[in-house]
C-alpha cells in the first residue's frame, strides 16, 4: 500500500492498517463476532511486515499477552467484542494500576450475556466507568467513520505512550462492517516520553519491578491520587467532540458512534422543515465533553439524547447540565439500528411538546 | 582468606518473609545461582505469581513484571514474543499454575512458547491461609477440605506436569523436590538445564518442585520435610518426564 492514498475500506481493515502503521508490533486477539475479520487482517499483515500476531487461548490470555508485551516495551494491542471484553476487564485492570500502555478495541455488540452480534452502544457504563475493578479510569474514542476508525486507532497508541494507559476504541457491529472511502496515511512523529520502565534485562542498569501490588495503604493511597492527576490531567487535555448546526438550535440532539451518524441523517430532514434542531456527537466518551455539553445550554434549551441502548450516556449529559436544560432520552437497544426517519419522528415529537 | 559461600548477585540483601521451613527461599536461591553462573542477568525477565512469590521481586535482583493470577504464561508470552532475545521465566504455585492459570499454561506449552515455568507444588493454597489446592492429595486434611481430599467430592489431584510432558511443544518437562539436600542440588541443575532448554530455543521448559509448607499442612519444619517424601513424592514421583535436544520444524 501506498503512503498516502484515497482507497474504499472496512471498518475492520481500517482499524488493522491504522494499528500497523502506528507501529504496533504485537497483536493478540481471540476471535469473536462481530470483529473476527480484525484478527484476520492482522493475521496476514503483521506477517507481511514482520511482526507479531498471535491468536491467544482466550480473551484473559490475550489482554495478558498484550500486558507482556506493553510491559517489555513495544506497542501492543488487542480487539475483542462484549462478552469477550468482559473477560478483559481483568487485564485493563492490571494495565492501569502498573501504568502500562496498551490499544484495545471494543466492537460492541448487543447484550448483555451472549446476546446477538448486532450493532449496540450497551457497554458504555463497562468502557467509561473503568469496567474493571479499582479507582481507575481509560480513555475512549467512539468513532462515527470509518475515517475516524483510522485516525483514532492511530492516535491512541500516542495517548496510551504519552499517559501510560490503556486506551479504547468503542465501536459497534456497525462500524466494524461498514465499508467507506477513507484516507490512509502514515503516523506523524510526536515527541513522547522516554520509555524509562520497561523490561528488557538489568543489563548495565538497576532491576526494574513492574507490579500493581501494593500492601502499604498510605503508599497505595498515593497510588490511587497518582492516577487521579494523571486522570484529571486527561480530563483537561483529551476531550473532542464534534458540533453540527448547534449555532441557533432550540433542540440539540447528542449522540455518539453509529447514533450519531443516524441522529446527523434526522437532523438533516428536520432541518428541511424548517426545524431549528443541532447534533452534539462526544468523541471522547471518557474522558466526557461534559464543559461543552454545559456551555450548549446557553443557546439550547432541550437536549434530546440518542443512544443504542436504554440509557447511559445520558446520565453523563445531565450530570454536564446539573439540571439547567430538560434532558430527555430515546434508546434502542438489542442491535435495533432505527432509520433517520424514527429519529426525525421522535425530535419532531418533542418539538411540538416543548412548543418549541 | 578464601571466600566458599556468599550471597548469589540476583539476589537483593532482603531477608525472606516466607514461613520457617518454606521452600521458597531454598528455591529462590536456587534460580538465583542458576542465573549468576549462567551469566543471565542482564536478559532475564521473571514473572513472580500470585501467592506466596508475590513478593518474590522484593528478593530478586532481576527484572521482574507482576502477573494476575494464573496469567503468568500469558504475560511471558507476551514478553518472549517481543524480546526473543530475552530469557523469560514464570515461578508459579499450583493454584496460579494448576488451577486458575491451567488454560494459559497448557497452552503456552502447547505452542511451544519458549520459555521456562517453575512450578512449586506444595499442594495446598498458602497465602490464603492453607485451603485446598489443585494438587491437594487424596486424603489431606485442608481449611476447604476439612474432611480430607475425597475423589468422589472434590475430585482427584491434578497432575499437570504430567499432562505438559505429552503435548508437542514441551521441550523439558521434569519434576524434583526439596526433601533433602542431595535432592535440592538436583533441583538447582534442573532449573539449568532448563534455562539451557530455552537458551537453546527448543521450546517449553517446566520444571515442577515439590515444596514443603508447614504452616499450612500444621506439622514441624522436620515433619514436613518427611511428608514430603514419604507421601508427595508418592503421589508426584520425581523424574525427567520428557527431553528434547533437537529443534523441531516448522
Amino acid at each position: 500500500m501506498n503512503k498516502r492514498e484515497t482507497i474504499l475500506m472496512k471498518g475492520a481493515d481500517a482499524i488493522g492498517e491504522a494499528a500497523v502503521r502506528a507501529g504496533c508490533s504485537c497483536y493478540f486477539g481471540y476471535p469473536i463476532t462481530p470483529q473476527n475479520e480484525i484478527p484476520e487482517y492482522m493475521s496476514r499483515r503483521m506477517d507481511e511486515v514482520g511482526r507479531v500476531f498471535l491468536q491467544g487461548e482466550s480473551e484473559i490470555a490475550s489482554i495478558n499477552m498484550v500486558l507482556g508485551a506493553a510491559a517489555a516495551g513495544v506497542r501492543a494491542m488487542t480487539s475483542s467484542s462484549s462478552p469477550g471484553i468482559s473477560l478483559k476487564q481483568e487485564g485493563l485492570s492490571f494495565l492501569a494500576a502498573m501504568e502500562l500502555p496498551a490499544v484495545i478495541i471494543n466492537i460492541n455488540r448487543g447484550g448483555p450475556g451472549l446476546g446477538n452480534i448486532a450493532p449496540s452502544q450497551g457497554d458504555y457504563y463497562q468502557a467509561t466507568r473503568g469496567g474493571g475493578h479499582g479507582d481507575y479510569r481509560m480513555p475512549v474514542y467512539a468513532p462515527a467513520t470509518i475515517q475516524e476508525l483510522y485516525d483514532f486507532t492511530m492516535e491512541s497508541f500516542d495517548v496510551a505512550d504519552i499517559y501510560r494507559t490503556p486506551v479504547m476504541i468503542l465501536g459497534d457491529g456497525m462500524m466494524g462492517q461498514l465499508v467507506e472511502p477513507i484516507i490512509v496515511h502514515e503516523r506523524e512523529e510526536i515527541d513522547l516520553p522516554p520509555k524509562d520502565y520497561i523490561l528488557n534485562g538489568a543489563q548495565e542498569r538497576p532491576s526494574r519491578i513492574i507490579k500493581s501490588l501494593i500492601l502499604d495503604t498510605r503508599e497505595m493511597e498515593e497510588h490511587n491520587w497518582k492516577l487521579k492527576r494523571k486522570y484529571d490531567l486527561m480530563r483537561t487535555l483529551l476531550p473532542r467532540y464534534e458540533e453540527f448546526m448547534t449555532d441557533d438550535a432550540k433542540l440539540v440532539i447528542i449522540a455518539y458512534g453509529t447514533a450519531a451518524r443516524i441522529a446527523k441523517g434526522a437532523v438533516k430532514r428536520v432541518r428541511s422543515n424548517g426545524l431549528k434542531v443541532g447534533l452534539f456527537r462526544p468523541i471522547t466518551v471518557w474522558p466526557f465533553p461534559d464543559e461543552a455539553v454545559l456551555s450548549l445550554t446557553k443557546k439550547s434549551k432541550v437536549f434530546l439524547v440518542f443512544e443504542m441502548s436504554t440509557g447511559q450516556m445520558v446520565d453523563d449529559v445531565r450530570l454536564a447540565v446539573s439540571g439547567r436544560v430538560d434532558c430527555e432520552f430515546y434508546g434502542r437497544p438489542g442491535g435495533i439500528i432505527p432509520s433517520p426517519q424514527e429519529i426525525s419522528r421522535i425530535i419532531e415529537r418533542y418539538w411540538m411538546q416543548k412548543e418549541l | 582468606m578464601k571466600k566458599i559461600f556468599s550471597r548469589p548477585e540476583c539476589l537483593k540483601p532482603t531477608p525472606f518473609h516466607y514461613c520457617p521451613g518454606c521452600g521458597h527461599s531454598i528455591l529462590h536461591r536456587l534460580v538465583a545461582e542458576v542465573i549468576d553462573e549462567m551469566n543471565l542477568r542482564g536478559r532475564i525477565i521473571g514473572i513472580p505469581p500470585a501467592g506466596c512469590a508475590v513478593l518474590a521481586y522484593d528478593y530478586f535482583d532481576i527484572d521482574m513484571c507482576e502477573a494476575a493470577h494464573g496469567r503468568g504464561c500469558a504475560v511471558a508470552t507476551g514478553f518472549k514474543r517481543s524480546r526473543p532475545e530475552c530469557i523469560i521465566f514464570t515461578y508459579q504455585g499450583d493454584g496460579d499454575m494448576a488451577a486458575i492459570g491451567t488454560a494459559e499454561t497448557l497452552h503456552a506449552a502447547n505452542r511451544g512458547e519458549n520459555i521456562t515455568s517453575i512450578f512449586v507444588n506444595n499442594a495446598v493454597y498458602g497465602m490464603t491461609g492453607g485451603q485446598m489446592a489443585p494438587t491437594t492429595i487424596l486424603g489431606q486434611k485442608t481449611t476447604t477440605s476439612p474432611f480430607g481430599r475425597r475423589s468422589n467430592v472434590e475430585g482427584y489431584p491434578l497432575k499437570i506436569t504430567e499432562i505438559i510432558s505429552t503435548l508437542p511443544g514441551a521441550a523439558y518437562v521434569a519434576r524434583t523436590s526439596l526433601a533433602t539436600p542431595a535432592k535440592v542440588m538436583a533441583t538447582k541443575k534442573t532449573i539449568k538445564k532448563a534455562f539451557e532448554t530455552q537458551l537453546a530455543g527448543l521450546g517449553y521448559s517446566l520444571v515442577e518442585v515439590l515444596s514443603p509448607c508447614p504452616t499450612n499442612w500444621k506439622i514441624s519444619s522436620i515433619e514436613s520435610f518427611k511428608y514430603l517424601e514419604e507421601r508427595l513424592e508418592l503421589e508426584y514421583p520425581l523424574g525427567v518426564m520428557k527431553e528434547v535436544t533437537t529443534e523441531k520444524g516448522s
